[in-house]
């Protein structure tokens, strides 16, 4: 009897050890509110990438904050902020990190969510995603590294360029916040001196909104209720009136068509080839006399995007593409490729703990935000850091992505003129320890995007660019240890991304943010 | 009279992804080594799969082919008293696909120690009923690689874990009934970011815990043990492995597998054992359908001052 009562005691001990909690806590939970030093309230005059002048977006004048129709939308703040649910809370609480910083997260999200390889049909033939039937098996898009940095890019430039033409009426208009208006109110969040019509978060909703409907129209329920928690969180915590929010959501929308008609019109339809020309590819290095890429899945799959690389880029002109398209690679017989297949084989073959942690820390393959998330990510977590205005955060994201976009374009321009093959397909013994994508080897993506990240970031943020270019050099690295790239691949893609990201400095200092 | 029960040592691989030794073999069993006697077992085995599901589809893989698990383990099983045992075990691993490009991997897994309690014994006519209870505790013995499944030899977390035993013995036939909690650690990826089934930022990966049932039957005397078993490892919460995505350290891994265990004393030198066992995965959901067996060795020292010969 003693014994069971013993053993039970041991059984009460042992449930109330594993009761514990295991709940993590995300690096983005700790994110203060936005509180920008500056408010960068002359914005208006800054350099849009895409859109041409504010005259081409119709927003009305508000009315003055004397008026009925505006003291009817106070009270209506007044009311909705004086008795807020838990709920409401949480939604404010999210939303009042930063418009811009909580877009770039869920689009994160969705690249992560929808960076799945399709798997093969009953014919081992693959199906291909198709935007006109996004919820179907294999659902639209598939993201992967040059879909996903084009989608950032655009998100990011549309939201930027709608927070200029915003600035631009902010300025004009003048209107003030209601807690100016009415000093009563008490905002849930930090009180700004900028203008208030028409709303920065609204302009991002509706800007993101349109975008996303287009690169990720499965999702268009979350896309539509992130976009209206957003602009009821506005109201909620007393920082807009209504027509703040109309206003800034309208014109986020037509900012976005405008960069959704580039977007038509880029190359993005033709990028995935077909089978005449994936043929004409093997065959063009065939004959140059060298060992061409061929699919190291089984069943075969087709190259990913092989005309990804006549996508029109963002910071220059693609008349400019072969001239910053580097040399050919090492020849796959000559004596140079054989030194580099024995270097990543022998760091296959010796997979010590720490280049295995670089190799997981940079992989950013299937089922992640890619390798432009990554450093999306990184910028992230620096930006924070420096208490930027919502339109500078957007100018900063898009410096950084349209110079990933492009770094896209160059290095799928360059693996596909090249063609050339994977270590692995060069020397069997090599065994990686990540997944091999499914595209020619040279250059290296993780590589051109990294080099090109990190000195976009490194002019933004100069105190860390040495910082940065480590990180890009350890990503580079990542690919070698990992048996995907060999050396050349990696310093030409390094190299590569650098000449990108110079385009998008020289844009920077002279686009009015300095 | 007393029945002299020798433990019974087996390898158990408790998924089809990862050849993981989620608690060491005797922990399972219910048998208890005599006061002041060690035993030391070394076994190899081998499992290996072609099929897996992905949540409830099942599938091959061109890509990895058949990915097998090749393992050595040592095993240490002390009677600090005829009824309270402490055990340890270290494997090592080896894992290899045939086909694609991955890399195997190889290396110690977990360290495991296992305290076993005899509380309860009862005799009813010619039945004997008798109960256990076991508390363990396993750990990565290095920082092994879990972000590579299929390939990688653990899931790296710390295990703690409670079972019950309780065990029929009429004649020479047993029936033996086991029920254990895992309580599994979070564990710790080299990335900063991961999709489950939505984004999660960090480096920490949230592990359910799992729980471990199984059943056991057969013929047991002093110099031979056969039994049959079946194992069932079920995991309370964690995630289905995507549509053609990779698996993960916290998915959730089910499966059913039965299997036949053998073993075998020297009549003429009893402190030697000989033991088997071959198993097959019948039911999964997040692992591969592996087929695995195992041989060992054991030898008994005795450490009592009067060696009680037979």
């Amino acid at each position: 009897m003693k014994k069971i009562f013993t053993l039970l005691l041991s059984g009460i001990c042992f449930t109330y050890l594993i009761s514990c909690d295991k709940d993590i806590t995300e690096s983005n939970a700790g994110y203060p509110a936005l509180q920008p030093v500056k408010t960068d309230a002359e914005a208006g005059n800054w350099s849009p990438f895409i859109v041409s002048s504010p005259a081409d977006f119709p927003v009305p004048a508000p009315q003055p904050t004397s008026s009925s129709a505006y003291q009817q939308e106070l009270q209506e703040v007044k009311q909705l902020s004086s008795n807020l649910t838990d709920e409401q809370k949480r939604i404010i609480n999210y939303w009042k990190a930063g418009s811009v910083l909580r877009w770039n997260e869920i689009m994160r999200n969705l690249v992560a969510k929808h960076n799945l390889p399709p798997y093969q049909k009953e014919d081992n033939t693959y199906p291909v995603p198709s935007a006109a039937n996004p919820f179907a098996y294999p659902t639209f898009p598939f993201s992967n590294p040059p879909y996903a940095a084009r989608a950032y890019a655009y998100v990011s430039v549309a939201q930027y360029d709608g927070l200029v033409m915003a600035h631009h009426f902010k300025d004009e208009f003048k209107r003030s916040a209601p807690y100016q208006v009415d000093n009563s109110l008490n905002p849930a969040i930090p009180k700004s001196e900028l203008a208030a019509y028409p709303s920065e978060d609204a302009v991002v909703a509706g800007a993101s909104f349109e975008m996303m409907k287009l690169l990720f129209p499965a999702d268009i329920a979350y896309i539509t209720k992130m976009a209206e928690e957003e602009k009821s969180y506005r109201l909620w915590s007393g920082a807009n009136v209504r027509s703040d929010i109309v206003a800034g959501d309208s014109l986020g929308r037509w900012v976005a068509r405008k960069v959704i008609q580039r977007a038509k019109t880029d190359g993005m339809g033709t990028a995935g080839g077909n089978p005449a020309l994936w043929t004409k590819l093997e065959d063009d290095c065939k004959a140059k006399g060298e060992t061409p890429w061929y699919s190291l899945e089984f069943p075969k799959r087709p190259p990913m995007l092989p005309a990804f690389g006549n996508v029109k880029p963002l910071l220059f002109s693609p008349t400019e593409v072969p001239a910053i398209r580097p040399a050919a690679p090492p020849s796959a017989n000559s004596e140079q490729m054989r030194k580099e297949l024995d270097e990543v084989l022998s760091y296959t073959q010796n997979p010590t703990r720490e280049r295995m942690r670089i190799v997981n820390f940079w992989a950013d393959g299937a089922g992640t935000y890619t390798p432009p998330g990554h450093w999306n990510a990184i910028a992230t977590d620096e930006f924070v850091k420096h208490q930027y205005s919502e339109v500078r955060w957007a100018r900063n994201y898009a410096l950084l992505n349209a110079s990933l976009m492009d770094a896209a374009i160059l290095c799928w321009n360059t693996k596909y003129f090249y063609f050339n093959a994977r270590p692995c397909q060069l020397d069997p013994k090599i065994k990686t320890l990540t997944g091999v994508p499914n595209f020619p080897a040279y250059i290296s993506g993780h590589s051109t995007f990294s080099g090109a990240a990190a000195t976009v970031l490194g002019y933004l943020i100069p105190a860390r660019a040495g910082e940065f270019q480590a990180m890009a050099q350890e990503a580079s690295n990542s690919r070698m240890y990992g048996g995907i790239h060999y050396r050349s691949d990696c310093q030409a893609g390094l190299e590569t991304g650098h000449k990108i990201a110079s385009y998008a400095v020289e844009r920077a200092k002279v686009d009015g943010a300095n | 009279m007393k029945k002299k029960f020798y433990p019974l040592l087996w390898c158990f691989f408790f998924l089809g992804f990862i050849p993981i030794l989620s608690h060491a073999q005797t922990e399972q069993d219910a048998l208890m080594m005599g006061e002041r006697k060690l035993c030391v077992a070394g076994s190899v085995g081998y499992n290996s799969w072609t099929n897996y599901w992905e949540g409830t589809f099942k599938r091959d893989n061109e890509n990895i082919g058949r990915v097998s698990t090749k393992s050595a383990m040592l095993m240490l099983n002390y009677g600090i008293k005829s009824n309270l045992n402490i055990l340890a075990s270290l494997p090592y691993m080896k894992t290899k696909a045939t086909q694609g490009t991955l890399s195997g991997l190889g290396g110690f897994q977990d360290v495991g120690v296992f305290v076993k309690w005899l509380p309860w014994q009862k005799q009813f006519g010619r039945q004997t009923v008798s109960l256990f209870a076991v508390g363990g505790y396993s750990t990565p013995s290095n920082k092994y690689n879990i972000d590579l499944l299929p390939m990688c030899i653990g899931l790296g977390s710390n295990i703690l874990s409670g079972r019950l035993i309780a065990d029929v013995r009429v004649s020479n036939f047993n029936l033996t009934l086991s029920g254990a909690y895992l309580h599994r650690s979070n564990v710790e990826i080299d990335r900063s970011a991961y999709y489950t089934d939505h984004q999660i930022n960090s480096h920490e990966v949230k592990m359910p815990d799992a729980g471990n049932f199984q059943l056991r039957t057969g013929y047991r005397s002093r110099l031979l043990i056969a039994e049959a078993f079946v194992d069932n490892m079920t995991t309370f919460g964690g995630f289905d492995i995507r549509k053609n995505d990779m698996p993960f350290v916290s998915n959730q891994m089910n499966s059913t597998k039965v299997g036949l265990e053998a073993k075998h004393y020297l009549a003429k030198l009893p402190s030697l054992g000989f033991h088997a066992n071959a198993w097959r995965t019948l039911a999964g959901r997040n692992v591969g359908q592996a087929t695995g067996f195992m041989a060992g060795v054991d030898y008994i020292f005795d450490f009592s001052p009067k060696t009680a010969k037979n």
